[in-house]
């Protein structure tokens, strides 16, 4: 399933794959959690930078008339 | 440098130096949400993540010009976020480097059978079951995955890094990338099951 996921999968095998999650709707629900999992867990850990660091990262710029 | 008045090419040269010199650092700070994800990820705490970030700009800066353009920007701000990571020594901290053999992984389903059996549904869809995982939860397990694994799935699996570019970024081999980001997600979904709160 991970390589699935990962899009590491030859054509052949992907159609072999989606043949079954067709099918099997034990897996196909195992399936769907995992690819809901892990936007998830991509939503849910991202944090924004705060102002002020954006402010000082800005700073950084070289000057126009060095 | 000569000692004589600049001539009309030096001239054109330094111009041209300066344009391409303020498109890199635009470039490179529009990239800094994406580092400051990743580098939020790595390590402990905000303030850590910041000072890490800030580091990785200024040294960035100084050294635009071993930048090649038009190839990876993300990945070799991200190289030079990781090196300063390592050489910060803060690696040594709570979470040991590699998990063990027993490092409480889990089949590829314990997660979900585990959310599933605390749904009251007879046929409970995914999302139901994925309601049962809190955001907090998600933050401290992934916090809990060892660093060398979790390394790698900051960058693959939040980084959206391809597997060889993180493989360039942590200076592994691309098979160690793969191996350790499949362990990394069991460990990761074991913490996981762990937190859920037994109905």
């Amino acid at each position: 399933m991970q390589p699935f996921l990962d899009g590491t999968l030859s054509d052949d095998e992907v159609a072999k794959a989606q043949w079954h999650l067709e099918k099997c709707s034990w897996c196909a629900r195992r399936y769907r959690f995992e690819e809901r999992l892990r936007h998830y867990v991509r939503v849910a850990v991202t944090e924004p930078m705060s102002p002020e660091l954006k402010a000082k990262l800005a700073a950084l710029r070289t000057p126009l008339d060095a | 440098m000569s000692e004589t008045a600049p001539t009309a090419s030096d001239s054109r040269r330094l111009a041209q130096e300066a344009r391409d010199r303020v498109r890199f650092e635009e470039e490179a700070l529009e990239l800094s949400d994406q580092v400051y994800r990743v580098a939020r990820r790595l390590v402990g705490s905000r303030e850590e993540a910041e000072d890490l970030v800030q580091q990785t700009y200024e040294r960035a800066f100084r050294s635009w010009r071993q930048f090649t353009p038009g190839t990876n920007l993300r990945a070799w701000l991200l190289r030079i976020l990781t090196n300063l990571n390592i050489d910060r020594g803060r690696r040594q901290q709570r979470t040991p480097q590699t998990a063990s053999l027993d490092a409480g992984e889990a089949g590829d389903y314990f997660l979900y059978n585990k959310l599933e059996s605390q749904v009251t549904d007879e046929n409970p869809d995914e999302e139901r079951v994925l309601e049962r995982l809190s955001q907090d939860s998600i933050v401290e397990a992934l916090a809990d995955v060892p660093h060398d694994f979790r390394d790698v799935i900051v960058l693959v699996d939040i980084g959206d890094f391809a597997y060889a570019d993180a493989a360039q970024i942590l200076d592994i081999p691309i098979g160690t990338v793969m191996s350790r980001l499949h362990r990394g997600r069991r460990i990761l979904k074991k913490n996981l099951a762990d937190r859920t709160v037994t109905a």
